[in-house]
């Protein structure tokens, strides 16, 4: 069992994708013979070749747009936005053609396509190079919008996503890039299921956090912390945050009766918003004994000066005094 | 290039069911049959057939908002089109796409798409499809004068022209982007020459004129499979509706529509070139018969389908 940060066994599973499916390529800027601006596809080239690595200009708009159309086609592409901010450009074939065309065409068509992208802040990269857009992604029908927290999870949910008939985004953190942990090289799974489960990270009793990608691992740090070594804190991850694996929430809460949701992204109409409203409205309501709580990231663009950036970004002390106020 | 008898006839007759199925149509929703919009591409014909016909059931098209002869010129069935903006189970997109989005994947038709250049991309993606499976067949891209400006234009041709796509994409100039002119809208020499400033090689043609539209895409698509490099068309035409069901035509002036309808037109300009040539007007009257009779039959039998039915269409948005 390899120890791997999630960039490597990301690279591990695109490597396992490429070899095992002939119709698969990559494409995106820079993933070539610099091996990815995080080093994600470091090696790809020399292994597989320019006509299944392709090096593209920097052109988000065609790189998605040509996913969508190869796909449609029975080619099986893998493209990276770089940056996940820089997505943005590419919104058009993301939410107005890959969406929608299985539907729009009534089922006549498929969009396997999945797009790769670093998300998240905590490097300084400030406000154009540090954003948590998934939830953007998760308000348009058609989309699967996965976001893993650690190597292994992101290395079983990039298969998962490649199995899957439908477009996904894929958002990784910058900050799982860095921390290694031994991985289990799972073969490529027979379908998707996988996706749209949640998992529960630690187990607990008086309190559900649920949380996704990075947050995760900043829950764990503040679960762990003394202040809260008599009490018993259940951390749900939620790994694809569209859709939503509510069914584990629910498990999680009939047994807890409080809940919090830790965020990155800021809470206008976010991920964590609609886990809370789709536990109040539900039987669940009467089952809470105190309010829901989010702790989310500020809403403001992502400061670049490393006491400003963790500011806006909770921390694992917010996360603390979030879970003490509700205990 | 001289055709043969047939496929000019061929030609004449596609322009004609082109032309009838929107007339039929434009009738349908004066008599209120049909829900929402259209644009219809009354004007246009001869771009659509000279291109469709000079193309293989393999060889792919996207195409635009303004689709309905793209459709039909690549072998879809008037039915299944006139079911589709009925709303019926049997339209090509079970009535979740309407006029707007056709596809039709047994024809090798990709779909018609409701954004301005959306599909100038994703011809892109198909071609590099049949450049990795090195299959011998091309991608003709449709899109309008209006995409021209709009970036995903722009990344399109770039990448095609660097990765030796084999698309060729054909602009359909009909002049105005709804409203805006595209002399107003267009900077620099022409829509033909942003092809070649790509690398692309690019030419503008009448647009009116079917065989010089078919020809001009025979030759360009044997050379992108000869030479591996992608191809430009700027196709001149005009439209003689508004853009859409709600426009009133304030931007342009009856004189000038009256103009290209008596002087330009496609279809009456190929019936003179077709008797000068020695055809009776009695086999040309042979074919109209038989397209109005396939249009009537088409609209009975829409008419007569079931509606599409209410399923989970939450489920339905994904595969």
């Amino acid at each position: 069992m390899p120890e791997l940060t999630a960039g490597q066994s990301i690279n591990k599973a695109l490597s396992l994708i490429l070899e095992k499916n002939q119709t698969a390529f990559l494409a995106g800027e820079d993933i070539g013979i610099y091996g990815g601006a995080f080093g994600v596809t470091e090696g790809l080239l020399e292994e597989f070749g320019s006509e299944r690595i392709k090096d593209t200009p920097i052109s988000e708009d065609v790189i998605a747009g040509l996913a969508v159309g190869a796909s449609m086609t029975g080619s099986r592409p893998i493209v990276e936005m770089q940056f996940s901010d820089f997505i943005v450009n590419a919104m058009d074939p993301i939410v107005n053609q890959a969406a929608k065309l299985h539907f729009m065409y009534g089922g006549a068509v498929n969009v396997p396509i999945v797009i790769r992208g670093a998300s998240g802040a905590g490097t300084g990269a400030a406000a154009q190079h540090s954003q948590s857009l998934e939830s953007w992604f998760c308000h348009v029908p058609g989309l699967k919008v996965v976001t893993p927290s650690n190597a292994q999870n992101a290395y079983d949910l990039l298969l998962s996503s490649f199995v899957d008939p439908n477009p996904v985004i894929f958002m990784e953190h910058k900050l799982i890039y860095k921390v290694k942990e031994n991985v289990t090289l799972n073969p490529i799974p027979k379908d998707s299921s996988y996706l749209g489960n949640a998992s529960v990270a630690q187990e607990g009793t008086d309190l559900t956090v649920v949380s996704y990608s990075n947050m995760v691992n900043v829950v764990k740090e503040a679960v762990a912390m003394k202040e809260l070594q008599n009490h018993s804190i259940e951390i749900v991850d939620l790994q694809t945050v569209s859709p939503i694996d509510f069914e584990t929430i629910k498990n999680s809460l009939i047994k807890t009766k409080k809940l919090l949701v830790c965020q990155e992204a800021p809470s206008n109409s976010s991920v964590g918003t609609t886990v809370v409203s789709e536990v109040v409205e539900s039987d669940l309501f009467n089952v809470l004994e105190t309010a829901p709580k989010l702790v989310s990231g500020l809403h403001s663009p992502m400061p670049s000066a490393k006491h400003l950036e963790s500011t806006v970004i909770p921390q694992k002390e917010d996360i603390l005094n979030a879970i003490q106020d509700m205990l | 290039m001289t055709l043969k008898l047939d496929k000019r006839l061929e030609l004449h007759r596609m322009m004609m069911l082109i032309r009838l199925f929107e007339e039929a149509l434009e009738e349908m929703f004066s008599r209120g049959l049909l829900h929402g919009t259209m644009h219809l591409s009354i004007g246009q014909e001869a771009s659509a057939t000279g291109a469709c016909l000079a193309l293989d059931k393999e060889d792919l098209i996207t195409s635009t908002h303004r689709g309905h002869g793209h459709c039909l010129g690549k072998g879809a069935d008037p039915f299944k089109m006139f079911a589709e903006l009925l709303g019926r189970e049997d339209g090509y997109c079970r009535g979740r796409g309407g006029s707007m989005h056709i596809a039709d994947l047994s024809n090798g038709n990709l779909g018609a798409n409701g954004i301005v250049a959306g599909s100038l991309t994703i011809s892109v993606g198909a071609a590099l499809s049949f450049q990795m499976q090195k299959k011998d067949n091309i991608v003709l891209c449709f899109f309008g004068d209006g995409a021209v400006n709009e970036g995903s234009f722009h990344e399109a041709l770039n990448l095609a022209s660097l990765w030796d796509l084999p698309v060729l994409f054909l602009c359909e100039n009909n002049q105005y982007g709804m409203s805006m002119a595209s002399d107003k809208a267009v900077a620099g020499e022409s829509i033909a020459s942003r092809g070649n400033s790509y690398g692309i090689e690019s030419i503008q043609i009448d647009g009116n004129d079917v065989e010089a539209v078919f020809e001009s895409v025979t030759n360009f698509k044997n050379e992108i499979l000869s030479s591996n490099r992608p191809k430009f068309i700027e196709a001149v035409t005009y439209r003689y509706r508004g853009h859409s069901k709600s426009d009133r035509n304030l931007y342009r002036t009856s004189d000038e529509i009256e103009y290209w309808k008596e002087e330009k037109d496609p279809i009456k300009r190929y019936i003179g070139k077709l008797i000068e040539s020695g055809v009776t007007e009695e086999k040309l009257k042979e074919i109209d018969e038989g397209v109005k009779e396939l249009i009537r039959d088409s609209v009975k039998k829409a008419l007569d389908s079931p509606m599409s039915p209410v399923t989970n269409l939450e489920e339905d948005s994904y595969a």
